[in-house]
């Protein structure tokens, strides 16, 4: 993964994918790695041909979106029918943006996978404890 | 119980519907009714994808839709039943009268379609053919998410909801 060039789609709900990119360029300056997409005021065939047009024109082979159920999802799925090489992630934090973009040696899909991962034994539930005096 | 919401949604299955209606609801299942999906286990596994396990989705033509409409209102668990279009909905009402409500959820931006809501645009034939629906008998109105107000399709059709 080059500086500067982007190479993963974070397609998401309301501003969440704009909010993930500001998060990763604060931690780690760069952001650009990612192209941030709502679905906000699309329909279904206009969030997969945006999608269409960001994979095609930036060649990107990795997409991350927020729910499961969600229309990002829906059409990135719908995307990834006939582009084998492609890789989708649902679900999307920032740990496992972090991991992601952290692991250039390994090929996007692998990467994506080894994100997956991490970002799954990210998640913890910690209680609440009485304050030790 | 009765079916809870009849919804034209064109992006049928997503976030706003098992989320957004899906947990205040309660929901148990949904129909989604359209042809397309009907015809093809490649669609429905994609539309299956996602929802929560103990949530039932049951696909069907509006024929098919209109023939089982009585077993699945008579479903003791709540449900939403959504189409993509208006047109897909008309259908099934001729077919099913007990409908007496719709739902517009989401009918986003294409040629030949003006704003009316944020999340409605309409063309001239899809506004014509929800005047018919309300001359008919159905309360049409429109509300994306339960928490929003919902819009009684005079506003909706003069644009005035959001002023």
């Amino acid at each position: 993964m080059s500086e500067d060039v982007p190479v993963a789609i974070i397609a998401a709900h309301g501003d969440l994918a704009k909010g993930f990119v500001s998060a990763v360029e604060q931690i780690t300056g760069r952001g650009k790695l990612f192209i941030a997409m709502t679905n906000s005021g699309l329909g279904a065939s206009e969030i997969e041909r945006a999608l269409i047009e960001l994979v095609d024109s930036r060649n990107i082979r990795v997409i991350f979106t927020d729910l499961p159920a969600g229309s990002c999802t829906i059409a990135a799925r719908r995307v990834l029918a006939g582009r084998p090489d492609m890789i989708l992630v649902t679900g999307t934090s920032l740990p496992l943006l972090l991991d992601f973009m952290s692991h250039e040696e390994l090929s996007p899909a692998d990467a994506a996978t080894h994100a997956v991962d991490r970002a799954v034994r990210s998640l913890t539930a910690v209680p609440g404890a009485a304050r030790a005096h | 119980m009765p079916i809870d919401l009849y919804r034209i949604d064109d992006r049928l299955i997503h976030g706003q519907v098992v989320v957004g209606w899906g947990q205040p609801l309660n929901l148990g299942f949904i129909v989604l009714v359209d042809d397309e999906v009907a015809g093809s286990e490649w669609e429905q596994e994609l539309y299956r994808m996602g929802v929560p396990p103990e949530m039932d989705v049951f696909f069907a033509t509006p024929d098919d839709a209109a023939r089982q409409l009585e077993q699945w209102q008579s479903d003791q668990r709540p449900g939403i039943l959504l189409t993509g279009d208006i047109e897909t909905m008309s259908r099934l009402i001729q077919l099913a009268p007990s409908i007496k409500a719709v739902n517009l959820g989401g009918i986003h931006h294409r040629a030949g379609r003006t704003l009316k809501l944020r999340y409605v645009y309409l063309s001239p034939q899809e506004e014509e053919a929800l005047r018919k629906l309300e001359e008919d008998g159905i309360v049409v109105t429109a509300q994306d998410v339960p928490s929003a107000r919902a819009v009684p399709l005079n506003d909706v059709l003069h644009g005035e909801a959001e002023r």
